[in-house]
C-alpha cells in the first residue's frame, strides 16, 4: 500500500500530498493521472498527477475537497497509506516544441496544469501562464507555477489579489493585441474550460482542455467516462484526458457531471454525521 | 440396472419474490442425500460422451462415481485434476451446451446435473476446510508474470506455482478474479467463494500485485526483462455501444459499469458503500447474453418496477445460460424479443425518458447459423424507461496492445496466438481467454490458461 511520504495544506480545503510509488514515480508523464481508494468501501476517484520525484520514488497530487472521498482523502496524515493507488493513466499531454504557449490553470487546475507548464518552457517554448482563484487565500501554486512559465499572470475573481476577473480577461486581451500564440493549455472548472475554447475559436488558436468525467476503472473498460468530441463518443480515461477544446460538447459533460447528485448528497451528509460522532467521541476521550 | 429416473434432482433455491429483494445466491446446493441420489443417475458409461462436451475433459463418471459413494473429498481431488475452479464452473458454466449436453440420458431424459455435482463437491470441500494442499516441488528459479487475474491468469498461476516457478500475477483492478469478481453479480457467484480461491493460491506462494495496469505502470518490454514468460489473460473489456443517438445521456450504462458498480464497488450497498447506482424504476437492458441476463436481474434487485430485456431475436437465439433465462422470467423480466432500439430520448435536464423501438422479424441465417434479424419498416414504438443498460458485447481493450509493439491481432483486434501453445508473435509471451476468442466462457479461459501453462512450463525446461 502506497505510503504518503507528506502532507501540506495549500489553501482552505487544497491538499497537497507526497505519496510512495516509485514505479508511477518513473513513469509518469504531464497530463497523466491516478485513480485512488481510500478505504474498503470508498469510490475509486481519478486526480492529477501534479508532480513527481522519479528518484526519491515519489509523486504529488493535488486534492480539493468537494465531495466524501476528496474529503475522506483530506483526513489523511503523513505515514498513513492509500488503500489503492493505480497509474499513470490517461494519454501523456503531448510536448511538442510549438512556438508560443499560453497555459491556463483555475482552482486546483492550477496543481493540474503545472507538469505542463514546466515540460513545455523545458521543450523549449515561450510560455505565458495564466492561473486564477475564486479569491486570493484559494490561489495555490504562485510561486511553482512562476517558475514554470516566463511570465504568470495572476487573476482573482474578486480582485482580492492579482487582476480583477477571471482567467479569461488576460487571454481575451492577448488575442485582441495580435499577441503570437501557438496553442493554448487549459485546465480546470468545465465552465473557465468553455469560456477559454469560444475565445479561442474565433482566432483558430488550438486549444487543448483536460476533461474531468465521473470515472470508474480508468482503463478503458465501462465507459463512464464518455464525452462526446467531434461529435465522436470517446473515453476520456484512455482517449484522453486532454481533447481538441473546439470539438468538445462542454454541455453534454456538464450535464454527466450531474449524474449523481443527489447520492453524492446523501454520501456527503452521511459521513459530515459520522464526523460529527468522531468528534463528540473524541472529545468525550479527552473529557475522560 | 436400476431404472433410469427421467428427471434431475431438483435443487432448492430461494423463491422468486423473495430473492429480487436481495443480492443473495438463488439456488442453495444439494443436500448430501440430494448429491448421492443425483450421482446414482450417472449410467458410468464406458464410452463417456459428457467428457467430450467439457472443454477441459473432467474425468466425470469419475467424480460422480466417489459422489454416489460419499466420498466427497475424493470426488473433489478428481475434479481438481483438471479444474482448478470447480465451484466457480459448477455454477456458471452453460452446462446445457457442454457437458450435458452430449450426457447420453438427455437424449430421452434430462441429463445427469453434472453442474450441480461439480458444484455440492466443491462447497463440500470447501465448507469441510479439507482442501488438501500440493507439494510444490523445489524452486525451478523461474519466474512468470501472468497479466490479469481473470480465470484464464489464475489458471496459470496454479498450475505454474505446482511447477516449483516463481509466480506474479499482475492485475488492473484492486480486485482479483477478473470478470468473476466484477461482472457476474453475487447472487449468482458469491464473492467469498472467488476469494477462498485467491486466498488459496496465495497460500500456494502467488504473489499478486493488485492495482497495477500492465502497458501503463510497466510495460511488457519492461516485464520481459525481469521475467522469463509472460502470460497475457487481460480479458475481452472494452463494451460495445449501438451508435444510435442519445447512448450518451444520463441514465444510460454500458452493462460494464452498471455491473462494476454494483458488484466490484458494492453500489447495491449504497450508501454504505460509497458508489453509487442508479436506481431505477423503469429499466431496459439490450442484449440477450449472460450479461444482459445479469444486469437486468441487478436492475430488479435494485428496485425496477419494470425491468425489460429488449432482444432482437427470438428466445430460440438467445446466447445466455439456460437456467438465467428461466431465473429471470420466474423473477418478473419482462423479455421484449424481436424489438430493438433506434434511439434514446431524452428529457430538457440530459436525463433518459423513452427508448424508441422497432420491431423485427428473423430472415435468412447469417454467418452464426441464427437467423438474421430484420427491422419492420414503420413498426417504430416508444417505452417509456429512466436507466438504459447497453449489454450487446465486448470487445478487446487496446490499452495493453496498443502499448507493446509487434503483437500480432487478428481484425477484430484479439491477439493471434498458435493454436497448440497460445504463444504470441511476439516470443515468451503466451495468451488465452476471452483475449483471444472474444468473449466467451470462463472454462474455456481457464482450459486455455491450462494449455499455456504446459506450454510455458515445456518452454522453460
Ligand atoms: C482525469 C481527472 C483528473 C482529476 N484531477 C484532479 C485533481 O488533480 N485534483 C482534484 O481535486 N480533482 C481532480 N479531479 C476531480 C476529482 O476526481 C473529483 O473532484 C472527485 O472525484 C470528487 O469526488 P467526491 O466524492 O469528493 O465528490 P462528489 O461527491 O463525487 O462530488 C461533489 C461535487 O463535485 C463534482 N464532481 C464530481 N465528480 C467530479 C469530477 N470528476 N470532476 C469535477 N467535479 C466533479 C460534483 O458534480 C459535485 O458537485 C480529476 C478528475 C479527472 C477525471
Ligand atoms: C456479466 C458477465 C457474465 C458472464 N457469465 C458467464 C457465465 O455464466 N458462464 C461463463 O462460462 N461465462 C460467463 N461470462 C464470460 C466469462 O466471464 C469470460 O469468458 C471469462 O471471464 C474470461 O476470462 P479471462 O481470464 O480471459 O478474462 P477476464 O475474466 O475478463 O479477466 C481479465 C482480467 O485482466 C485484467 N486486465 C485487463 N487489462 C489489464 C492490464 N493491462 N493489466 C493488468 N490487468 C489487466 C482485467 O481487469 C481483468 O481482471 C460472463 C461474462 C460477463 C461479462
Ligand atoms: S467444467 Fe463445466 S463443462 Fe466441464 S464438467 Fe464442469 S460444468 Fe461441465
Ligand atoms: S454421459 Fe451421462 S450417464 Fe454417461 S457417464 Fe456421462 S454423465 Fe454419466
Ligand atoms: S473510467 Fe471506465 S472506461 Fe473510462
Amino acid at each position: 500500500m502506497p505510503r504518503i511520504v507528506e502532507k501540506e495544506v495549500l489553501a482552505p480545503g487544497i491538499k497537497k500530498f507526497v505519496v510512495e510509488h516509485p514505479l508511477i514515480a518513473r513513469k509518469r508523464q504531464p497530463g497523466q493521472f491516478v485513480i485512488l481508494r481510500v478505504h474498503e468501501k470508498g469510490e475509486r476517484f481519478p486526480l492529477t498527477i501534479a508532480d513527481s520525484d522519479p528518484e526519491r520514488g515519489t509523486v504529488t497530487i493535488v486534492v480539493q475537497e468537494v465531495g466524501r472521498s476528496t474529503m475522506e482523502l483530506g483526513l489523511k496524515e503523513a505515514g498513513e497509506n492509500i488503500l489503492d493507488f493505480v497509474g499513470p493513466l490517461g494519454k501523456p499531454t503531448p510536448i511538442e516544441k510549438y512556438g508560443n504557449v499560453v497555459c491556463i490553470g483555475g482552482g486546483v487546475g492550477v496543481a493540474e496544469i503545472l507538469p505542463v507548464a514546466s515540460a513545455l518552457k523545458q521543450a523549449g517554448n515561450h510560455v505565458v501562464g495564466i492561473i486564477g482563484a475564486r479569491t486570493r487565500e484559494l490561489l495555490i501554486f504562485e510561486e511553482e507555477m512562476r517558475q514554470a512559465c516566463h511570465e504568470l499572470i495572476v487573476c482573482t475573481d474578486d480582485g482580492t489579489y492579482g487582476v480583477h476577473g477571471f482567467v479569461t480577461s488576460p487571454l481575451k486581451e492577448m488575442i485582441e493585441r495580435g499577441d503570437t500564440i501557438d496553442h493554448v493549455f487549459c485546465i480546470g472548472p468545465v465552465l473557465m474550460m468553455r469560456a477559454v475554447a469560444e475565445l479561442t475559436r474565433g482566432p483558430a488558436i488550438p486549444t487543448s482542455v483536460s476533461l474531468n468525467p465521473i470515472m470508474v476503472d480508468g482503463t478503458g473498460m465501462c465507459g463512464a467516462c464518455r464525452v462526446t468530441v467531434g461529435g465522436v463518443t470517446k473515453f476520456a480515461c484512455v482517449d484522453g484526458p486532454d481533447f481538441d477544446a473546439h470539438e468538445v460538447d462542454f454541455d453534454l459533460l456538464i450535464k454527466r457531471l450531474q449524474q449523481y447528485r443527489d447520492e453524492e448528497k446523501i454520501s456527503l451528509e452521511l459521513f459530515k454525521k459520522k464526523l460529527g460522532n468522531m468528534a463528540v467521541e473524541s472529545s468525550q476521550a479527552v473529557a475522560n | 440396472m436400476a431404472k433410469i429416473i427421467p428427471e434431475k434432482t431438483p435443487m432448492a433455491e430461494q423463491d422468486p419474490k423473495e430473492r429480487i429483494r436481495n443480492f443473495n445466491e438463488v439456488p442453495f446446493g444439494y443436500t448430501e442425500k440430494e448429491a448421492i441420489l443425483e450421482a446414482q443417475r450417472c449410467l458410468q458409461c464406458p464410452k463417456p460422451y459428457c467428457v467430450d462436451g467439457c472443454p477441459v475433459n473432467i474425468d466425470i463418471p469419475g467424480f460422480i462415481r466417489l459422489v454416489a459413494e460419499g466420498d466427497f473429498l475424493g470426488a473433489a481431488r478428481k475434479i481438481k485434476e483438471t479444474n482448478l475452479l470447480p465451484a466457480v464452473c459448477g455454477r456458471v458454466c452453460p452446462q446445457e451446451e457442454q457437458c450435458e449436453a452430449m450426457c447420453v440420458l438427455s437424449k430421452k431424459f434430462e441429463p445427469v446435473a453434472i453442474g450441480r455435482l461439480e458444484r455440492f463437491v466443491a462447497d463440500y470441500e470447501r465448507q469441510a476446510g479439507k482442501a488438501e494442499k500440493p507439494a510444490i516441488p523445489r524452486p525451478t528459479g523461474h519466474r512468470i508474470a501472468v497479466v490479469g487475474a481473470g480465470p484464464a491468469g489464475l489458471t496459470v498461476a496454479a498450475d505454474l506455482i505446482q511447477k516449483g516457478h516463481d509466480v506474479t500475477v499482475f492485475e488492473a483492478l484492486h480486485a482479483l478474479g477478473g470478470v468473476l469478481v466484477y461482472g457476474i453479480p453475487e447472487f449468482r457467484l458469491p464473492k467469498s467463494i472467488l476469494q477462498h480461491e485467491v486466498n488459496y493460491l496465495a497460500s500456494l506462494g502467488v504473489d499478486f500485485e493488485p492495482s497495477f495496469v500492465v502497458g501503463k505502470t510497466e510495460t511488457v518490454d519492461e516485464l520481459l526483462e525481469k521475467y522469463d514468460a509472460l502470460f497475457l489473460g487481460v480479458g475481452a473489456g472494452l463494451p460495445y455501444f449501438m451508435r444510435i443517438p442519445g447512448e450518451n445521456l444520463n441514465g444510460v450504462y454500458s452493462a460494464n459499469e452498471y455491473l462494476t458498480r454494483s458488484n466490484l464497488m458494492r453500489g447495491y450497498l449504497f450508501p454504505e458503500w460509497d458508489t453509487p447506482i442508479k436506481r431505477g424504476k423503469n429499466v431496459a437492458v439490450i442484449g440477450g447474453g449472460n450479461t444482459a441476463m445479469d444486469a437486468v436481474r441487478t436492475a430488479l434487485r435494485l428496485g425496477a418496477e419494470n425491468a425489460y430485456l429488449i432482444y432482437r431475436r427470438s428466445r430460440k437465439e438467445m446466447p445466455a445460460r439456460l437456467e438465467e433465462i428461466h431465473h429471470a422470467e420466474q423473477e418478473g423480466v419482462q423479455f421484449r424479443l424481436l424489438e430493438n432500439p433506434v434511439r434514446i430520448i431524452g428529457d430538457e435536464n440530459g436525463w433518459v425518458k423513452e427508448i424508441e423501438l422497432i420491431s423485427m422479424q428473423l430472415g435468412e441465417p447469417d454467418e452464426s447459423g441464427r437467423r438474421r434479424p430484420i427491422p419492420i419498416p414503420g413498426s417504430e414504438h416508444t417505452l417509456k424507461v429512466d436507466t438504459v443498460v447497453v449489454a450487446i458485447g465486448q470487445g478487446a481493450n487496446p490499452l495493453l496492445i496498443s502499448a507493446t509493439p509487434g503483437l500480432k491481432t487478428n481484425r477484430w483486434g484479439y491477439l493471434e496466438i498458435d493454436p497448440a501453445t497460445g504463444l504470441t508473435s511476439r516470443e515468451r509471451v503466451f495468451a488465452g481467454g476471452d483475449i483471444v476468442r472474444g468473449g466467451a466462457t470462463v472454462i474455456l479461459a481457464m482450459g486455455d490458461g491450462r494449455r499455456a501453462a504446459t506450454a510455458i512450463h515445456e518452454m522453460l525446461r
